[in-house]
């Protein structure tokens, strides 16, 4: 029995036996041949025999896994016919007589040296591509057959090097139950996979398929990140226990999905989810969110080559409004700059560009680009409950400005006699410290606010968190952040009508849920998976207790000290995270 | 055989998407066809060989064409460049 630790890739336990999928290792033959035409025939019918292959896969995985990932394979039989590739290979055949396997590699890893040298993780993914399609290629030439993964008898723990897409497509779904690899991260294609599988897997074990032989019995653990190897019946019988805790624990959440967030005595809040596309509606939906409280819409504009037009932005906005017919949409205005940067607008670099031209002030800068967004949104509006959000707003006369041109665009629309929603609601986020101190002056001009606790640690406490040396001081729980948050909240509260969420990353830690609930927030906003462990607790505390906690955190000295009272205080109440 | 210099105006040079018009509408033609940058000489109907050569904005470039529909083929590609593939 030995027990390993890699990097936790995708949830859950399961126990059995291990299939160690090895590849073969390719050795080319490096000698010069004599009869380069027959190299050449070896070479072509390796190419049909991969057509074949490919498209026998890419109908399986269309079925089985989507379109999406079908498309992989399209791009794979695009290498094939490629002329820079065809060609470059029958090339180093004919005039260097090169083996047909030496000149496949030769000419793949050419292309892919210079793919995955290119700084852009659309070219990586490009380089990965060119990798497995010259793998498949040469494993044709060479007659070698790799392990076939698409017929199990019985249910397996897969234990690779690393896996492509080419390997997982043609496993055999209902058998897979686990994955552990060499190497990878979280977000490297296995990860993926076995999430979108919902399977456990556990990647970065360096040698795992060194130490691990098919047939022996192990367990994956994908919530602690660790490996067992031949456990003994004690071992068995503990992560025996543990599985059927966590298939507990989700049943608990799924019992959970369609409940109101609301406190034992009788205190409602919103638990939405933050998204960066429309594809990520599905998990908010799933995990019981009842709209959006953050769609962040630079990735519309991040994932294109292009600057995202008019048409295409409605379309995105209207199909996330159209999947929360009763809920709130809250569509955050393009939040660029910083460290986030676009292909096709030129930026200058600045020496402080977290204090520079990003978000709102470069919308301002850029008031063409900006118009286009609030043009697509005001028309989006009409299919659901759009709400539009500016970022990094430091004062009321931001707010106004951003107003006035949102206003323009509305008179624009009514002069098309374009609909829209009339009364479609405008709010701000707090994430600057002079927002949250002037809560109540900006509060005139807006319907809500939604607090972005990771720019406003930032801010607050001057430190960069991306930087080792100081993020140690980054601290949600410190003082001077929670009495932020609590004149924004105590803004809202005097106002009818209004609303004050949170959409950074303290929304969805467990620990901070009693503590934001007691201060007085109303909507959570956080990634989809968190929703159900914050409902759960919201749904098992007094909104009395919660402010007496909250209240008593308010006066504490150090965010230590706040962080150990808060767990004090919720043994007691016996909530447990 | 006919040629042409163009310089490659749009922000992203021959990337993903511009990259994959280039590469359609070459393959429109029967003419053999070449895009030549600093002395290399890249087959336009390749999408592996038309990204990986790293053409980017101010690039010139030569394109190339030799066949029986040559004329239209350079001319079709030196549109497509400078009307910046559209954006």
């Amino acid at each position: 029995m030995f027990v390993k630790e890699g990097i936790i890739a995708s949830p859950g336990i399961v126990i059995a036996k291990a299939l160690v999928y090895e590849k073969v290792i390719v050795e080319v033959n490096k000698n010069k041949v004599e009869d380069p035409d027959k190299e050449i025939e070896k070479f072509q019918n390796a190419i049909k025999n991969s057509h074949e292959q490919l498209e026998t896969i890419r109908i399986k995985a269309i079925s089985e896994l989507g379109e999406e990932e079908g498309a992989i394979f399209e791009a794979h039989a695009m290498v094939l016919d490629d002329p820079e590739f065809v060609e470059g290979v029958e090339a180093e055949i004919n005039e260097n007589h090169l083996s047909a396997d030496n000149a496949v590699k030769m000419v793949t890893d050419r292309f892919y040296e210079i793919f995955d040298q290119m700084d852009d993780p659309y070219f990586s993914a490009r380089a990965a591509d060119i990798k497995d399609v010259g793998t498949r290629v040469l494993q044709n030439i060479l007659g070698i057959v790799q392990a076939d993964l698409s017929q199990l008898d019985e249910d397996v723990i897969i234990i690779a090097d690393d896996l492509t897409p080419s390997d997982t497509a043609q496993m055999d779904k209902k058998r897979v139950k686990g994955f552990a690899t060499n190497i990878g991260s979280r977000t490297s294609h296995t990860a993926i996979m076995a999430r979108s599988l919902e399977i456990p897997a556990v990647l970065g074990l360096c040698d795992i398929t060194e130490t691990v032989k098919t047939g022996d019995l192990m367990v994956v653990d994908g919530l602690t990140g660790r490996v067992c190897v031949n456990p003994g019946s004690e071992e068995l019988e503990f992560y025996e226990k543990e599985k059927q805790k966590y298939l507990d624990y989700l049943k608990e959440l799924e019992e959970l999905k369609d409940l109101d967030a609301i406190t034992l005595d009788g205190r409602k809040v919103e638990l939405v989810g933050n998204i960066g596309e429309p594809n990520d509606v599905a998990g908010v939906l799933k995990n019981g969110g009842v709209g959006v409280g953050l769609y962040r819409t630079e990735f519309l504009y991040m994932n294109s080559d292009v600057m995202p037009g008019e048409e295409k932005q409605f379309a995105a906005y209207r199909s996330v409004l159209e999947a929360f017919p009763d809920g709130p949409v809250i569509i955050r205005t393009l939040d660029i700059g910083g460290d986030k940067k676009l292909p096709y607008l030129p930026m200058d670099d600045e020496l402080n560009p977290f204090l520079g031209l990003r978000a709102i002030r470069l919308c301002f800068k850029e008031v063409g680009l900006f118009k286009i967004q609030l043009r697509a949104i005001l028309r989006a509006s009409v299919y659901g409950h759009a709400h539009i959000m500016f970022p990094m707003i430091s004062s009321i006369t931001e707010v106004r400005q951003a107003k006035a041109i949102l206003q323009d665009c509305m008179k624009e629309l009514d002069d098309e006699q374009v609909a829209y929603d009339k009364d479609v609601k405008v709010g701000v986020m707090i994430e600057i410290p002079s927002a949250a101190i002037a809560a109540d002056i900006i509060s005139k001009e807006v319907d809500f606010f939604s607090i972005g606790t990771n720019d406003l640690c930032q801010y607050t406490l001057a430190v960069d968190r991306m930087n080792q040396e100081v993020s140690y001081l980054y601290d949600p729980f410190n003082p001077a952040i929670l009495r932020l948050i609590q004149l924004v909240t105590a803004t809202s509260d005097k106002k009818d009508q209004f609303f004050t969420g949170m959409c950074g990353e303290m929304a969805g830690d467990p620990l901070a849920a009693v503590l934001l609930l007691g201060l007085g927030l109303d909507e959570f906003s956080m990634s989809a998976l968190s929703i159900p462990q914050i409902k759960k607790i919201i749904r098992s505390v007094r909104y009395e207790d919660a402010k007496a906690i909250a209240a008593t955190a308010l006066n504490m000295e150090t965010g230590e000290e706040i962080m150990d009272f808060v767990q004090e205080s919720m043994k007691k109440l016996n909530l447990y995270i | 055989m006919i040629k042409k210099e163009v310089t490659v105006l749009n922000a992203t040079g021959l990337h993903a998407r511009p990259a994959s018009m280039f590469v359609q509408t070459a393959g429109k033609f029967k003419s053999k066809i070449f895009v030549i940058k600093e002395g290399n000489s890249i087959n336009a109907k390749s999408i592996m060989g038309i990204m990986a050569g790293g053409i980017s904005q101010g690039t010139t470039i030569e394109i190339q064409a030799e066949g029986d529909d040559e004329t239209e083929a350079v001319d079709a590609l030196v549109q497509l460049i400078n009307d910046k593939f559209g954006e």
